[in-house]
């Protein structure tokens, strides 16, 4: 019998049609084409939509005379200012309560967080029932809880709550004492500079000695020292520069002191309160995500509770718990836009509100606007990322 | 001889009961409220917060409140004044959606339920065949239902919408077209080609990273500019079609998650087996990915309903958008909180279901090891 041997001949080509290379070539071309013609067509319509309703396009307008007033404004601004700087007034605004919320938010979540894995069952329901009841409700709705429902509701100038005759809630916002600054205060802020340096310093030399010999040194209480003291000796040195400008009772309102308006304060009271509740939930999976083992390796050490939580447990919590809670600070800045909501002048309110409706550049101005939320996003999450490689595990 | 003094030999000495203060009421409260000194000043603390809280609160919105009447005279506003929500619970639920009409809406709500009700039985044989008709089918009635102009239906006006209702629309619209496009985005961001990558990865991002809110602006404001002449688009749709892209960015990533999760070596399987692309990922890959990501679909979903609240910025009168409308009727001033209340409990009530629900799947679905 005839053994009919094939001879191995090199594959033949696949038609082009098959070849993935020019497949992927081909969707690639298609739909980079469909994009283009897609973006081509909606700016050809823009143009012409612009054209007939007589908008100049361009962003000349930025340094047209705004010609309205800001409720707060971190720097100057007056009505004769331009469109420029009340973009700007907005930003800042933006970010004040953005940082604002951030940080009570961050304190809060914390303190919540670890409430919730406490032992004692009431202090843990207690902070059950506050996450579950603030995170299942809409945020806007909060919002105008805050503000037309409380901070609208509080008495007029004259019958304002006060706490110990400085600080005053009414109807116009919260007033609080300002600082004054007199002459010499900047020996006492050079002072605070040269302590935090001596700090740092400190801290480097104790951890080289203690790599070196073992011999801890308290570096904390020492610290701790050094930041109060050395400020507090200039403030004596020099006869306490500071003193206190206090809100006043004039008429119908108060004069002197710091101004909180009620928009800032229900904003940056919602967004903290709300966040909170999502920062609780991370926090608590970050502890239990550290198994009980790591304490008990650390307790049979030696280690005693204190050091444990703070040598330990937190540094490995801290690495399940930072990439969250990087994505809530983003959406906390993100939601501070809600500020339009109740006239709180953010930059959506004062820019995407206002100056659209007066000038009606609306694709220079929204393009702005997502533009500078996007730069924010990118900038505190390659904040937290930096964050994030220090403290993240180190495998050799 | 009593039992105390009564001696045991080696090993059969009875049981006893473990001391009176470690069982019980007595023993859970020292153990769980007073285990420490610290407990002590905790639990005394929450006590005293609980207390400040919790009596207010029920006398305000039950002891004191007042649930008849149909004006506000009936109100004593002691407490709570009920009368307010009863008075304005058509609006709440329906805006202004004409009277006669309504059927249209309640018979829309009880075909969804009905159809619903079957995917959540175990078991239940037909199941794929109602996703589908939920899924196509059930848009396309509801749609001509809402709108009307069709069947001889009369034509209701988007502007009429409001209420829950439009909560609903918004939301399950939102999510149910965001789905396929957050699919197709999350293949194209895992793609080889690099154009589609780089497309998808600036889609999802650019969307990520701004508000909602600036979305719903750009929305309004931007696409009558992006359309021809004469082409006009309804309010709702264009919040609608802002809502869509959204969600889609936030699906995509969750799906992304998925697709991350599986195996390298179940694509490479179906590879061999030699599958198109499509085939892979429709037949292998995507029902494994989704199955593991449904809990987080489920809370894209919960982050969706909660932001349709923002649609009241741009003028339309959802849920919470209605309330704020009849909190500013001259002759119901000053029920806001009532209001709100009302509008929290029903968001509430939403959220904490589908919240329970997405934990109750996320053990379910947990077939691993």
């Amino acid at each position: 019998m005839a053994v009919e041997t094939k001879i191995a001949v090199a594959p033949a080509k696949p038609p082009v049609w098959n070849d993935p290379r020019y497949r992927a070539l081909f969707f690639q071309v298609l739909v980079l084409g469909g994009v283009v013609l897609l973006g081509a067509y909606l700016v050809s319509n823009t143009m012409a939509n612009l054209e007939r309703q007589g908008i100049a396009s361009g962003f000349g307008f930025l340094e047209t005379t705004a010609g309205f007033s800001i409720s707060q404004t971190l720097v100057e601004y007056s009505e004769e200012s331009s469109y420029g700087r009340a973009f700007l007034v907005g930003l800042l605004n933006t970010m004040l309560v953005s940082i604002i919320g951030i940080f009570f938010a961050t304190i809060l979540g914390f303190i919540i967080g670890v409430a919730r894995l406490s032992r004692n069952w009431l202090i843990s329901n207690l902070a059950a029932v506050y996450i579950e009841i603030l995170r299942n409700i809409p945020l806007l709705l909060q919002i105008f809880f805050w503000y037309f429902a409380v901070l609208r509701n509080v008495p007029s100038p004259k019958n304002s709550h006060s706490l110990f005759d400085s600080f005053f809630l009414n109807i116009r916002g919260l007033y609080s004492p300002a600082p004054v600054f007199e002459a010499g205060f900047w020996l006492i802020l050079v002072a605070l500079v040269a302590g935090i340096v001596g700090v740092v310093v400190l801290a480097r030399w104790a951890r080289v000695r203690q790599e070196r010999t073992g011999e801890r040194f308290p570096v904390f209480f020492t610290s701790l020292g050094i930041l109060i003291g050395l400020p507090l000796l200039a403030a004596i040195v020099t006869g306490f520069p500071l003193s206190w400008n206090y809100p006043e009772l004039k008429g119908f309102n108060f004069v002197g002191g710091m101004v909180v308006i009620p928009e800032l304060v229900a904003l940056a009271l919602a967004l903290s309160t709300y966040t909170a509740s999502f920062i609780a939930e991370i926090v608590r999976a970050g502890i239990t995500a550290v198994s009980h083992g790591q304490t008990e390796a650390a307790y049979s050490l030696g280690l005693r509770a204190g050091p444990t939580l703070r040598l330990v447990v937190i540094p490995q919590a801290l690495r399940v718990i930072i990439p969250p809670l990087t994505s809530q600070y983003l959406n906390l800045m993100k939601n501070s836009s809600l500020a339009a909501a109740i006239a709180y002048p953010d930059i959506v309110l004062v820019f995407a509100g206002t100056v659209l409706m007066q000038t009606g550049q609306a694709v220079e101005i929204i393009s702005i606007t997502m533009a500078v939320y996007l730069t924010l996003s990118l900038l505190i999450s390659a904040f937290m990322n930096w964050y994030n490689k220090k403290m993240a595990l180190v495998e050799r | 001889m009593t039992d105390e003094t009564r001696s045991h030999d080696p090993g059969s000495h009875p049981d006893l009961p473990p001391p009176a203060s470690t069982v019980g009421v007595v023993g859970w409260v020292r153990q769980n409220l007073f285990a420490t000194p610290l407990d002590v000043a905790l639990t005394v603390l929450a006590l005293y917060l609980v207390y400040l809280l919790v009596p207010p609160v029920i006398q305000w919105a039950f002891i004191d409140a007042d649930w008849v009447g149909d004006t506000r005279d009936a109100c004593s506003r002691e407490g709570a004044c009920w009368v307010y929500i009863r008075v304005w619970f058509k609006q709440l639920m329906y805006g202004r959606y004409p009277d006669e009409e309504l059927w249209r809406i309640n018979t829309a709500y009880v075909l969804l339920v009905a159809a619903a009700i079957p995917l959540f039985i175990p078991g239940f044989r037909w199941k794929q065949w109602i996703g589908l008709f939920l899924l196509v089918g059930y848009p396309i009635i509801a749609f001509f239902l809402f709108v009307g102009d069709a069947f001889g239906l009369e034509l209701v006006e988007t502007p009429l919408w409001g209420g829950l209702f439009l909560t609903l629309v918004i939301a399950l619209v939102g999510i149910v077209a965001s789905l396929p496009i957050g699919i197709v985005l999350a293949l194209g961001r895992r793609s080889e080609m690099p154009v589609v990558r780089s497309i998808c990865v600036a889609f999802i991002e650019l969307w990520r990273g701004v508000p909602l809110i600036t979305v719903l602006f750009m929305s309004s404001v931007m696409f009558p500019l992006f359309m021809p002449e004469g082409v006009n688009f309804d309010k709702l749709l264009r919040a609608l079609v802002g809502v869509m892209l959204f969600s889609a960015a936030y699906m995509a990533e969750v799906v992304r998650g998925g697709l991350q999760a599986i195996p390298k070596g179940q694509y490479e399987a179906a590879e061999a087996l030699g599958l198109s692309f499509w085939k892979m990922m429709g037949l292998i890959v995507l029902p494994q990915a989704l199955k593991l990501v449904i809990p987080g679909i489920v809370n894209t979903f919960i982050g969706l309903f909660k932001d349709t609240t923002l649609v009241l910025i741009i003028g339309l009168f959802d849920f919470l958008g209605m309330v704020q409308l009849a909190g500013t009727n001259p002759d119901w001033l000053g029920f806001a909180v009532e209001g709100y209340v009302f509008v929290a409990a029903g968001f509430w009530v939403f959220c904490f279901s589908m919240s329970r629900y997405s934990q109750h799947l996320e053990k379910k679905l947990h077939t691993g090891h």
